[in-house]
Order: C-alpha cells, then sequence, then structure tokens
C-alpha cells in the first residue's frame, strides 16, 4: 500500500512498528533490507572494493514499476499491509539501500511476499548502481542472470 | 516531436540525460528509432550497438523493439536494471 523513492535514509523499526500499527489481525511482518555492501564477488574483488555506491533512477517509471509490483504480491498472497522504500543517490558501504516489508495474518504469506517483491524489484524496477573503486575509479554494476533467474521462478514476467 | 531519456552507461556514452527530437516519417517503431539513433553520432552508435543489453520503456513501461513510436511519446533507453 505504500511504495516511497527517497533519497534519505529510513528508520526500520519506526517503519515496521508503522506497518502493523492499529491492525491486531495481523500475525507476522516480514521484511527485507538490502545494504550497501564493499566487496565484488562477481569481479573477485574482497572487502574494500567499493567504497561507496551511486543509485540512479527514472523518476516516474519507478514509482509506477513499485506500484505494479506491489499490486501484484497482494493479488497473489493476502497481504494486510504493504511497505516498499528504495533510496536513491550516493550511499557508501554499510548503509541501507531498500526495505520491503509485508503484513499479514500468517507467516508463509509474508515470507512469500517480501521475496517475491524482491526478486521482481531487482529485475523491474528501474534502478542502476555505479560502484565506486579504489584504483579503476567507476564502474556501472551489470545485471546477474541469477537475478534474473530468481524473478523467473514466479513466472508471468512481463517486458 | 518524441521526448528521448537514457539512462546509466547508455547517458554516458551518449552524453546527454534527454532530448526532444523530430524522427523522419520512416521511423515507427522503436527498432527504427533505435536505426536512425545510431546513425546520429559515434556516441549514439556505441551505446545502441548490442541490444541484447538494452531495454525500451515507452510512456515508463516496458516495451519490445516492435512496439510503435508516435509523436508525444517519451521513450526510455536503458541497461538491464540493477537496483535492489
Amino acid at each position: 500500500m505504500t511504495v516511497r523513492v527517497q533519497r534519505d535514509d529510513f528508520d526500520i523499526g519506526a517503519e515496521l512498528a508503522a506497518l502493523s500499527d492499529g491492525d491486531t489481525g495481523i500475525g507476522g511482518v516480514c521484511s527485507f533490507t538490502g545494504l550497501v555492501r564493499d566487496l565484488h564477488p562477481q569481479a573477485g574483488e574482497g572487502p574494500g572494493t567499493v567504497r561507496a555506491l551511486t543509485l540512479e533512477h527514472y523518476p516516474g517509471m519507478t514509482e509506477r514499476q513499485l506500484e505494479a509490483i506491489e499490486a501484484e504480491a497482494r493479488e497473489r498472497w493476502p497481504l494486510s499491509a504493504c511497505l516498499i522504500i528504495h533510496r536513491y543517490g550516493r550511499m557508501e558501504p554499510g548503509e541501507r539501500i531498500v526495505l520491503v516489508a509485508c503484513a499479514s495474518a500468517h507467516r508463509e504469506a509474508a515470507f512469500d511476499a517480501c521475496r517475491f517483491i524482491m526478486d521482481w524489484l531487482k529485475t523491474k524496477a528501474p534502478f542502476w548502481k555505479l560502484e565506486e573503486t579504489g584504483d579503476a575509479g567507476q564502474r556501472w554494476v551489470d545485471a546477474r542472470h541469477s537475478d534474473q533467474n530468481a524473478a523467473d521462478r514466479w513466472s508471468e514476467l512481463p517486458g | 516531436m518524441l521526448k528521448l531519456l537514457y539512462f546509466a552507461w547508455l547517458r554516458t556514452k551518449i552524453g546527454i540525460p534527454e532530448e526532444r527530437v523530430s524522427v523522419p516519417d520512416g521511423v515507427t517503431d522503436v527498432a527504427d528509432l533505435i536505426g536512425w539513433l545510431r546513425g546520429r553520432g559515434d556516441g549514439y552508435a556505441e551505446a545502441l550497438a548490442n541490444l541484447d543489453v538494452v531495454k525500451v520503456a515507452v510512456n515508463q513501461e516496458y516495451v519490445p523493439f516492435t512496439h510503435p513510436v508516435v509523436a508525444g511519446d517519451e521513450v526510455a533507453l536503458f541497461p538491464p536494471v540493477t537496483g535492489g
């Protein structure tokens, strides 16, 4: 029910508390938080390699895509509440990038919907990561086949 | 007129984030548009050389290269996404 695309950080505790506040029919909240990490396993590079990430996005389409993904999740699972927050701009290792939280009467729906939203978000929401590295300067992160495979597991991937 | 938007490395190769263009009469779909753009300069040709790594949105919805383009459309070209 809520999609936010913002430059600022967010408070996970406050967001999760607000998500279930006032609805005593909710039996569980499942959340995923994505963080900036300082290594790049695909390039065979260890800790300390990545100094910062800058996330670029497509204002307008980003919100539409996230809203469509959330609506799809609500079609598939009985969710009482749902939240997607995704940041853009420059972030350093350890900073939060994304929060997805799903609340439901039952844990299965909350777990599955949370994973579904992340898998679809990774392949459909128009964000791009630019890494700052120590010696190589800057480079755009390549899309990963494993992310597409994860999204395909849920089938019916349009576009 | 079309509004064209470029993101990530397509933006840096082409050199601008957006532009408004009038296209020739023969340009009726996304594939035609990309073919026409490639002739506009080395940056365009390089950015659009490999369509396996180019995604297209028309009016903020993903579309295939066969999708028509008409005056007033917002057409975005960008690499596969890497958020989350």
